[in-house]
């Protein structure tokens, strides 16, 4: 038993201090990336895919050394990564645990799927209500239409 | 509501839209005061509307503002690739208020975020058209004494109509009974309907006109578009189904009144026109008193 986990660790490495995010659905993992502003992070970052998980089968981790996210632009992964588990490393060692939570607000990160909304003609900041959670819609601040789970795509 | 944008039907409460309502039946009795006088009021047209942009500027007009603005995008610098932003931010400049109209769903909302003044939609795409909503609340007012308890039927494209949409949503605060007529490909969308069972409103849904005549107290026709249909066979099946016919409206009750956004093409025939019962016309008429009552209430010249 100590000694899988002990493998496992290897598989990627440990961080002195910093967030981890595991959990993540391997697909997300370049996406996260995008919406948590990682993908120029001037300091240590270890990126994990399809790893095997008891929970998921395959996963992703991200490992983040020296950052600590504050809960409002972590929740945005939520909505490609509503599964994942953030985890709070200081001193080589787990300090916190937590999950995300789908934001009643998202802005920036999603397109509207609506090809006649003025947010797809012109420079625009998307904004969205999130109209429900379980089965994930948000309503365009806009054009008042609701794009679903199925044809949400990020900027 | 002093230099409150109207964007959305929802951007005005229920006292709010009462409000106007009650204004719009001032100028209605007084159309001619000039009261805007030393006003300049820009309409902007990125989409032809000739009904809709003579209604604004002939309110504007008897209550003495200038109108300034264009009727269609080729006389404007949207041509030369002027964006949006970039029009609304130097148009605000110059007007005390911005009605527009333009293609894209959203277009309204946004340009109310940069304008320095206030905005009206006079639509959005497929989106809103909040003073439509305001002239038909006001309409159905006039014609039965009272918005509430009303039994209200819907006829023909109930899924594309904005029209139809923003007027339900609106209702939905007076305790309507809605009759939605329509063919099965055309049915009122479920986001609209969520709205009438959150109210717990009754609603019934036909496809068939005949019936529903005389149970109502307002029958609001739409146009049918052939573009709508995937199957151009199903629009040929069901296009006369449709239509209003005088000898239709025997049985309806005394107090039943026809409505409709116009432009109509052939759902209400001629002979209707002629029947006290066809209300369309003034209808169209109450959009300037509306229109008027919007300009100023939200330009702040009346209390
Ligand atoms: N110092 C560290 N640096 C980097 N990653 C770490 C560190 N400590 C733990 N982790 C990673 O954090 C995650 C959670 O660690 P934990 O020891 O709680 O394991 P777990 O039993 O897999 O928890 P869970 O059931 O939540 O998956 C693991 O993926 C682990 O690799
Ligand atoms: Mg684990
Ligand atoms: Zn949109």
């Amino acid at each position: 038993m100590e000694k899988t986990e002990q493998r496992k660790e290897l598989k990627v490495s440990a961080i002195e201090n910093g967030t981890v995010i595991d959990h993540i659905p391997s697909h997300s993992v370049y996406q996260v990336l995008r919406i948590l502003n990682l993908t120029e992070y001037n300091d240590q970052l270890l990126i994990g895919t399809n790893l095997e998980s008891q929970k998921m089968g395959k996963k992703g981790i991200i490992k983040v050394s020296n950052k600590f996210f504050k809960s409002d632009e972590i929740n945005k992964i939520a909505l490609v990564a509503p599964s994942a588990t953030l985890i709070l490393i200081k001193n080589f060692g787990v300090s916190e645990k937590k999950t995300v939570e789908i934001p009643s607000k998202v802005e920036k990160i999603v397109r509207c799927f609506n090809p006649n909304c003025i947010t797809n003609a012109e420079e625009i900041t998307t904004s969205f209500d999130v109209v429900n959670k379980d089965d994930l819609k948000l309503r365009c601040h806009y054009c008042e239409k609701i794009t679903a789970k199925d044809n949400m795509t990020f900027k | 509501m002093k230099n409150k944008s109207l964007v959305s039907i929802n951007d005005f409460n229920r006292e709010e839209h009462i409000r106007i309502l009650d204004l719009a039946g001032n100028f209605e009795r007084r159309p001619r005061q000039k009261i805007l006088e030393d006003y300049v009021v820009a309409t902007l047209f990125f989409e032809p509307s000739t009904r809709t942009r003579l209604s604004f500027e002939s309110a504007a007009t008897r209550l003495g503002a200038r109108v300034i603005g264009f009727s269609e995008p080729g006389s404007s610098s949207v041509q030369k690739g002027e964006s949006l932003r970039d029009t609304i931010r130097t148009v605000s400049n110059y007007a005390d208020i911005i009605v527009m109209r333009h293609p894209k769903e959203g277009s309204a909302r946004f340009a109310s975020e940069v304008s320095k003044v206030p905005v009206i939609n006079a639509g959005d795409g497929a989106n809103q058209h909040p003073t439509q909503t305001l002239l038909d609340l006001y309409s159905i007012r006039k014609t039965q004494g009272t918005l509430d308890n009303l039994n209200i039927a819907f006829i023909g494209d109930l899924k594309y109509g904005r029209t139809v949409h923003s007027l339900t949503m609106a209702l939905c605060n007076y305790n309507t009974t809605f009759h939605l007529v329509s063919p099965a490909e055309l049915k009122l969308p479920s986001s609209v309907k969520m709205h009438i069972k959150e109210k717990k409103l009754g609603y019934h849904q036909y496809t068939d006109m005949s019936e529903v005549i005389p149970k109502v107290d307002i029958l609001y026709m739409t146009r049918i578009q052939k573009e709508r249909f995937q199957d151009p066979m199903e629009y040929e099946k069901v296009k006369n189904s449709y239509i209003l016919r005088n000898a239709m409206l025997d049985d309806a009750k005394a107090n039943l009144r026809i409505l409709h956004p116009l432009p109509r093409v052939n759902e209400i025939t001629y002979d209707v026109d002629d029947n006290p019962k066809a209300y369309y016309f003034t209808q169209a008429l109450n959009g300037v008193f509306v229109r008027q009552a919007l300009l100023a209430a939200i330009l702040g010249v009346v209390e």
